[in-house]
């Protein structure tokens, strides 16, 4: 069974090296734009301009309730 | 809205728009392309012959530009909520929880496994398996966006949950009522299918351009052929679905429909604008045109006399047709918010008796909730002109392609395609047609609920984050930065590709 699925975890490798390793220059070049994107969006912008705005101040759920609910009251 | 932070909350709406817009640009391409590769594939299978094996590469690789490019630009839209929209966030709750969390495991995963394999398959899988991991990347990709829209549709008509007083959250109590709402269904069915008129507009255009040219022309005229047939299926339905919707939006929203009509008094056998603009000599409630009598009424109630309510009905009131004036509404609301306080603070006297006295008269106004944060009942109206222009001009525009998608069909069939230069020409531009007619789809659907994130129960102001607004402008020009660049990454590419045309054997994306 682990030899069945080890066998297929590799062909699935294999079969996505074999399709990078033939892509043209150009398509090169939009994976690397690609790979820039998501380093820039869940790199730097999720972690120095998109905290989570809840859950860096309150710690648990009826502190954000609590938070949320003051909110809703006081306004 | 003068008690909320308004520079936050309008450059938190900017932001969010802004996001929105661009990611838009690649959406559409993708939900419409992907199917029209699917179907070149699906020939390429049963009859074997290279033409359609050319086609295919081609369009696919013109998609996976698209896709590449495109991916992972929504998932800015869920750090907004989070960071931006931590209210709306939390007291929305499960309701985005549970579709996201479907469209993230199912659909991208679905989507995202066999793109690598519509990709790179060519020799390297059998070809039946080559050409249904075509379908299931256009399946998987239109599956994403049902799930985000049922959650966009539970924001426009709020059902199937219930708010949690001790919580100040949603929790779903039936997760059919929530993802088969007409205004999801609707919502989904015309927004996708726009899309497909998205996919049909920019094979059309490229094809036009290659015959423009004389290049690659049995290869033009066939995409063409395809195109137009898809595009004006497409179109028929994105005018059947977009009176569904209205009709919907008549019942839900009344104020929006009467925002897109510029309606200010209600009126029995109400007249649609087939034509219109503001009479900027008066105030902004004066519009004129040419009106086609009591079609609004027909649109909105299908029935020509019913009465179509305005915006001063709404916020003012009419007794004859059971309109609650918005001052009501804002009362109602108050009470509701009232006794959501006297409900927490009695749960933490321990006092029951008047806890359920609390809850009986939250819930008994409970419909009314979000009024109570207005302090003016004009408040309720959404910038009329925004909605009004955008609804028109995308209605003119999906008629406009109805008409030239059929007339590419006529022409394609009788072969005259080469005949009429012009035709071409509005071909090539056309692709911009079709992104104006989506975005302005999206600015009434949005611009016209204003000032509501979710409808009557929670308003833009009381959404947001407490933020900074120089934070919020920081990353407002970062994403215009960032957005443009991508914009520009890929024009650039799909360009290069474009001229450099269909190739024989073609390479992989």
């Amino acid at each position: 069974m682990y030899g069945c699925m080890k066998n297929i975890l590799k062909k699935a490798l294999d079969f996505y090296i074999d399709g990078f390793k033939n892509m043209s220059v150009s398509n090169r070049k939009l994976w690397v734009i690609i790979i820039i994107k998501l380093i820039i969006i869940f790199v730097i912008l999720k972690v120095f301009f998109f905290p989570d705005f809840l859950g860096s101040r309150y710690h648990t759920d009826k502190e954000k309730s609590n938070h949320v609910a003051e909110q809703l009251i006081n306004n | 809205m003068e008690h909320f932070n308004l520079a936050l909350v309008d450059w938190s709406r900017a932001q969010f728009a802004l996001t929105a817009i661009y990611h838009w640009f690649f959406v559409p391409l993708t939900l419409g392309l992907s199917f029209i590769v699917a179907y070149m594939h699906t020939l390429y299978y049963k009859t074997g012959d290279e033409k359609w094996k050319n086609m295919t590469k081609f369009w696919m690789k013109l998609f996976g530009i698209n896709f590449a490019i495109g991916v992972a630009t929504g998932i800015i839209l869920e750090f907004e909520f989070g960071t931006n929209w931590s209210n709306y966030s939390w007291i929305v709750g499960d309701i985005f929880g549970a579709p996201l969390a479907i469209e993230g495991i199912l659909a991208f995963f679905l989507e995202s496994t066999f793109i690598a394999v519509m990709f790179f398959g060519w020799d390297r899988v059998s070809k039946k398996f080559h050409m249904l991991s075509s379908w299931l990347v256009a399946f998987g990709s239109n599956l994403s966006a049902l799930w985000i829209l049922i959650a966009n549709g539970w924001m426009q008509n709020p059902v199937g949950t219930r708010f949690n007083p001790v919580t100040v959250r949603n929790e779903m109590v039936n997760f059919f009522d929530v993802a088969l709402s007409p205004t999801a269904v609707f919502k989904f069915l015309h927004t996708v299918s726009q899309a497909y008129i998205i996919g049909a507009l920019f094979v059309v255009a490229v094809s036009a351009w290659y015959l423009l040219h004389k290049r690659h022309r049995a290869f033009a005229k066939k995409s063409i052929l395809i195109a137009s047939v898809f595009g004006l299926l497409a179109s028929v339905f994105v005018a059947m679905t977009g009176d569904s919707s209205a009709y919907d939006v008549a019942h839900k929203q009344p104020m929006k429909l009467a925002a897109m009509e510029g309606l200010y008094d209600g009126e029995t056998n109400a007249s649609l604008y087939a034509f219109g603009f503001l009479n900027s000599q008066k105030d902004n409630t004066n519009f004129k045109g040419i009106r086609l009598p009591s079609m609004l009424s027909i649109m909105a109630f299908r029935d020509a006399s019913a009465f179509v309510p305005g915006v001063n009905d709404l916020v003012n009131g009419n007794e004859e047709y059971d309109i609650l004036p918005a001052e009501t509404r804002i009362e109602k609301g108050r009470l509701a918010i009232g006794a959501l306080a006297g409900y927490k603070k009695a749960r933490e006297a321990g006092d029951e008796q008047l806890a359920e006295q609390n809850l009986k008269m939250f819930e008994d106004n409970y419909a009314h909730f979000g009024y109570g944060y207005f302090k003016d009942k004009q408040e309720i109206v959404p910038p009329v002109m925004l909605p009004f222009y955008s609804f028109h001009i995308m209605v003119g525009l999906g008629l406009f392609f109805i008409l030239m998608f059929a007339w590419l069909l006529y022409a394609s069939i009788q072969d005259k395609l080469d005949k009429y230069k012009w035709v071409l020409h509005l071909s090539v531009w056309s692709i911009l047609l079709g992104y104006i007619a989506s975005e302005l789809g999206w600015i009434v659907a949005e611009v016209g609920r204003q000032p509501w994130t979710i409808q009557d129960l929670l308003p833009v102001g009381i959404s947001t984050s407490h933020l900074s607004v120089g934070s919020v402008q920081t990353t407002f020009f970062m994403f215009l930065v960032l957005f443009t660049v991508l914009l520009i990454a890929e024009l650039k590419i799909m360009l290069t590709q474009i001229k450099k045309g269909p190739e024989e054997g073609g390479s992989h994306v």
